[in-house]
């Protein structure tokens, strides 16, 4: 099957703006951090990672939480200072951005693919109307790739997926939100 | 930022605090209660929703305040005639039904006012509250369902949804007061006038309980006191639960 990729703006100008960026290693180095919750993402994969700065000796990374209440905050921030740490950085500061609220656009293409590889339908793999995600959302099963299937809860294990199960091969799957 | 403002929005912040704090706190009451796996997952999910909003709030607060306190010192050093939520939050868990009109009144509440807080002249104010707008669409979609399921259920569901509605309907009113430090704050585009949101609400929440055949109560009553910390005796035994580790253990970090 071929894919085709479709890179929404907010995605384009994350990569605009780490090509750019006159710490590109610094990004590059970062791309070890991964979200505790889903292994297979980035941080950058993710859209987490919001920025990074450096004056002098100190290093600024700013970051985002997905969700208000999001427990992996505090994880990512240790992780990303004990790397930046490790590689000879001794002086981090990691900032926790609010706004512009975070978007599951920002999320890079290959995080999608690793997430439907990993067992989790990424946002772009349901219908959704302006209401979100209704029960008509048809989730396409990571699994089979059916779309004959229903969802069982808004509200799955982390604030970000949905819990769908498929009609075709039975097996229950995370979905991951679109906000 | 004038003294006079900035006492005023710490004064704020830590009310929306209050608000988030004791309303996530009551849902999280629900984990491993859940009617199902899948409910009891979701009230966790919204109580994490409300317990962030929370923590941002504070976190806030303790920057304007700028006198060592924490975050955790406004939420668990406090007693209950400091805080300043509105009644509704704190009414206790009740069964089912209750909690989910509760829910759907607090969700359709924060449905009208964010989009009007995401305006404060405040920065951070308006972040948060951008951050809490694409939540609370999941929130009400999911307290709506529920209301009306029950509502246009079976005659003990339904009977159980109206007595909420009719417990729960005299602290709603509570929610659309303004006072000196709210207009102060409204009056220079950092709050928001909540007086001329009530409308928007009563449309909103009618046509949901009407729909469920439930009937709308008449304003007959309202009780109210949060705000001035007079609050109902539900609130007391509620943050000694949720207060007892942090204050047995003082400076306890997890």
């Amino acid at each position: 099957m071929n894919e085709i990729s479709l890179m929404p703006a907010e995605q384009y100008q994350r990569l605009q703006q780490r090509n750019a960026a006159d710490v590109k290693e610094l990004w590059d180095l970062l791309d070890i951090i991964k979200d505790p919750e889903l292994p297979v993402l980035s941080i950058w994969d993710l859209g987490i990672l919001r920025d990074i700065e450096r004056d002098g000796d100190r290093i600024t990374v700013t970051i985002t939480p997905t969700y208000s209440g999001c427990p992996a905050m505090d994880n990512i921030r240790t992780d990303v200072e004990k790397a930046l740490n490790e590689a000879g950085y001794q002086e981090v500061t990691v900032n926790m951005s609010l706004s512009p609220a975070w978007s599951s656009e920002w999320m890079s293409p290959e995080g999608r693919k690793n997430l439907r590889e990993y067992g989790i339908a990424p946002p772009e793999d349901a219908d959704l109307d302006e209401d979100g995600l209704t029960p008509e959302a048809h989730a396409q099963c990571p699994h089979c790739r059916s779309r004959d299937t229903r969802r069982i809860s808004e509200f799955g294990s982390t604030a970000c997926k949905a819990l769908f199960q498929c009609n075709d091969c039975n097996e229950p799957f995370d979905y991951f939100k679109k906000i | 930022m004038s003294d006079a403002i900035k006492q005023a929005t710490l004064e704020y912040v830590t009310r929306l605090g209050d608000d988030s704090v004791v309303l996530g706190h009551r849902i999280s009451e629900w984990v491993s209660y859940g009617p199902f796996l899948e409910e009891d997952i979701a009230y966790g999910n919204v109580a994490l929703d409300y317990i962030g909003r929370a923590r941002m709030y504070y976190s806030y607060a303790a920057e304007l305040a700028d006198d060592g306190r924490t975050e955790d010192d406004f939420a668990y050093m406090r007693s209950d005639r400091d805080y300043r939520n509105m009644l509704l939050m704190e009414m206790p868990r009740g069964d089912f039904a209750y909690s989910q009109v509760r829910q759907l009144l607090a969700d359709a509440y924060a449905t009208v006012m964010l989009p009007e807080l995401v305006k404060s002249k405040d920065q951070t104010i308006a972040a948060v509250a951008a951050k809490a707008i694409k939540e609370t669409k999941y929130h009400l979609r999911r307290s709506r369902d529920w209301v009306l399921r029950l509502g246009d259920g079976t005659e003990e569901s339904h009977q159980r949804t109206q007595k909420a509605v009719d417990q729960l309907w005299g602290y709603t009113h509570e929610l659309f007061d303004m006072d000196e430090t709210e207009q102060l704050l409204a009056d220079n585009g950092i709050g928001v006038d909540v007086s001329k949101l009530r409308d928007a609400w009563h449309a909103m929440v009618s046509e949901i309980l009407t729909t469920a055949t439930l009937t709308v109560p008449d304003d007959s009553w309202a009780v109210r006191g949060g705000r001035t910390g007079y609050h109902t005796e539900n609130l007391g035994h509620m943050l000694t639960e949720m207060q007892i580790v942090h204050r047995s253990h003082p400076g306890c970090q997890w």
